[in-house]
């Protein structure tokens, strides 16, 4: 494990000893059965505690994790025959954004998703998973050819956000991610959105209109990062702690918010534990949600999108 | 001695009677942060709140602007009553609504309703930048889809006046979900070929701009507003260089080739008025 999140420290270092004193046993420097039997317990009742009873702040450290599964990496269990294609067609290919024809269980399907970089050289080619204007008009296109073709679209959303940046807005930022907003509307093909690690503000949900919207475990999904509502609430970023828990940003937040249907389990310590059986999990939601989804009418379809966004927020009404 | 009482030098400061005080009201006089020189509000308000100096756009709240553009005594205001909840139930917010309440007279940051223009029906939205910044959390995301959706089953236009700081950060994830709803209503509208007019005003940003604000059949802007995707503090910190003086101005979208044009106020009305007859006249799916 080269990247250890601070609350999850206990559990590791109880780990390595237990390793030691197996070492030690095998070795036969002396006979260490009893004790490893005994910290063996206290482990699992450690992992318990530790990842069963993760604090928002802790779901953020996890969504950030630098071995956190990505796109591409989900796309190589869940689909077959995989093809990536590129460009816009109006100024340029962003490899912040991969998208692609692929198989699911079979059938055809249109996949799209944020993809960050697995070490620095490559968050740089990716911009850090933080798609310009190019990126999210590279989905539109596809999610078209994807209408077009009759094809259910898949998006994995994992993005800080889209990239604040100076060619961004020259080249419509807003635009961009607006056009997607109005368009994935309207669609009538299933689309089946799973935030996977960061939802971050507008740059996630331009790829996030559908007609499921599910959340692994650990990821999050909010209207801005912690430290970016801390410092402009507060004016102090250092209270960014405080900010996930007020902001409500985990998977079991936006579940009870109604924002969200369901939440896939993740493997206990982080999808990165076991990223074949984490992809297994993320199938089998896809592969009966689009069961459900592909029996209906087109009409259908886009009534209950239109209802699934109609009904979320919370009002009142004053007294008169 | 007697010099001394014709002399120009005052020995003492004035200090005017509580009474007198009075007489003069509060915000009498106003100064234009673009130009600097002094006149009265009055004049200012006669002037569409434009400075007669340098034609600097100064706030226009949502009733002033009704007034301004469209015909007189035709508003029929929707969903006035909704107010905010506190969803989260995020420290300090239900306060600071109360504080916007008292301070705006209004019970939300957008005032929705239907309304003629040079006697043509259309649904409109003005948001109000005094209140929480004009940001939109569920409450402008509700009133602003019920006016798309009135729009789209009367099939009369809609057009929108934006002026907001973005998504509300105190309803969190719920206000980024209004982006959503409302560009999922717009959709709607569109495909049964209605309507839809965007006037951005100062400022118009984030979660707003980038959702029902950009997508106008007709995206106009009034001179000089603030509209873009991300603070111009945030983009400095990114890229770490300094962002030019007109950086996400409406003129600098309107050069990037994302306005159809900028509008004067004087000239807003005449516009969408010819918009409206010249899709009164035709041209609408059947």
């Amino acid at each position: 494990m080269k990247h250890i999140l601070e609350f999850e420290k206990p559990v590791i270092e109880l780990r390595e000893k237990i390793a030691e004193l197996r070492r030690m046993t095998e070795n036969s420097e002396m006979d260490l059965s009893e004790e490893i039997i005994t910290l063996e317990k206290r482990l699992e009742k450690l992992e318990v505690d530790v990842y069963d009873r993760m604090q928002p702040w802790d779901r953020v450290q996890m969504a950030r994790h630098p071995e956190r599964p990505t796109t591409l990496d989900y796309i190589e269990y869940i689909f077959s025959d995989f093809l990536e294609l590129h460009g816009d067609r109006l100024y340029g290919d962003d490899a912040a954004l991969v998208a692609g024809i692929a198989k699911f269980q079979g059938t055809p399907v249109t996949v799209i998703g944020h993809q960050r970089g697995k070490d620095t050289k490559e968050n740089i080619r990716r911009n850090f998973g933080m798609p310009h204007p190019e990126g999210y008009r590279k989905a539109l296109r596809l999610m078209k050819q994807a209408d077009k073709f009759n094809r259910p679209i898949i998006t994995f959303i994992d993005t800080k956000g889209a990239y604040p940046g100076k060619a961004a807005e020259e080249r419509g930022q807003s635009e961009a991610i607006a056009r997607n907003l109005m368009e994935m509307a309207g669609f009538n093909v299933p689309i089946i959105c799973v935030v996977i690690g960061e939802g971050g503000s507008g740059g996630a949900l331009g790829l996030g209109i559908g007609d499921r919207i599910y959340m692994l475990e650990n990821s999050t999904y909010s209207v801005i990062s912690p430290e970016g509502a801390s410092s402009i609430l507060w004016k102090d970023a250092g209270l960014a702690q405080q900010a996930a828990e007020s902001m409500k940003i985990t998977s079991y937040d936006l579940k009870e918010l109604n924002v969200i249907d369901e939440v896939i389990p993740e493997v206990r310590g982080g999808a990165h534990r076991d990223v074949e059986y984490q992809a297994s999990e993320i199938e089998k939601v896809i592969a009966s949600s689009l069961k459900e989804l592909s029996s209906m009418e087109n009409s259908q379809l886009l009534e209950e999108r239109f209802n699934k966004y109609k009904s979320i927020g919370d009002y009142a009404f004053l007294d008169l | 001695m007697l010099r001394d009482f014709f002399s120009k030098k005052k020995r003492y400061a004035s200090i005017p009677r509580q009474e007198a005080k009075k007489d003069v009201p509060e915000g009498l006089m106003q100064k234009c942060p673009n130009c600097q020189k002094i006149f009265y509000r009055k004049e200012l308000n006669r002037n569409m709140n434009v400075c007669p100096h340098c034609d600097h756009h100064h706030r226009l709240n949502a009733y002033e602007r009704l007034e301004h553009i469209f015909d007189e005594g035709t508003f029929e205001e929707w969903d006035k009553h909704m107010i905010s909840s506190n969803p989260l139930g995020f420290p300090d917010y239900e306060e600071k609504l109360e504080k916007d309440r008292l301070k705006s007279d209004l019970n939300e940051a957008v005032v929705t309703g239907r309304v003629q223009l040079n006697g043509l029906d259309t649904a409109v939205a003005i948001m109000d930048a005094r209140f929480r910044m004009g940001s939109m959390g569920s409450v402008v995301g509700e009133k602003i889809t019920n006016a798309i959706e009135k729009a789209r089953k009367e099939k009369i236009p809609f057009i929108i006046f934006t002026a907001s700081g973005g998504a509300r950060m105190q309803e969190g994830v719920l206000s980024l979900m209004q982006m959503g709803k409302t560009s999922v209503a717009l959709q709607r509208l569109h495909a049964e070929g209605g309507l839809f007019i965007s006037v951005m005003t100062h400022p118009t940003t984030g979660g707003v701009s980038a959702s029902f604000a950009s997508l106008g059949d007709y995206n106009f802007a009034e001179p000089g507003a603030l509209i873009g995707f991300a603070g111009r503090r945030i983009i400095e910190q990114t890229i770490r260089e300094k962002l030019p003086d007109d950086f996400q101005t409406a003129e600098f979208l309107l050069e990037h080739g994302q306005l159809d044009r900028v509008l004067h106020r004087h000239e807003l009305k005449k516009t969408l008025g010819m918009v409206l007859e010249i899709h009164h006249s035709g041209g609408e799916k059947t």
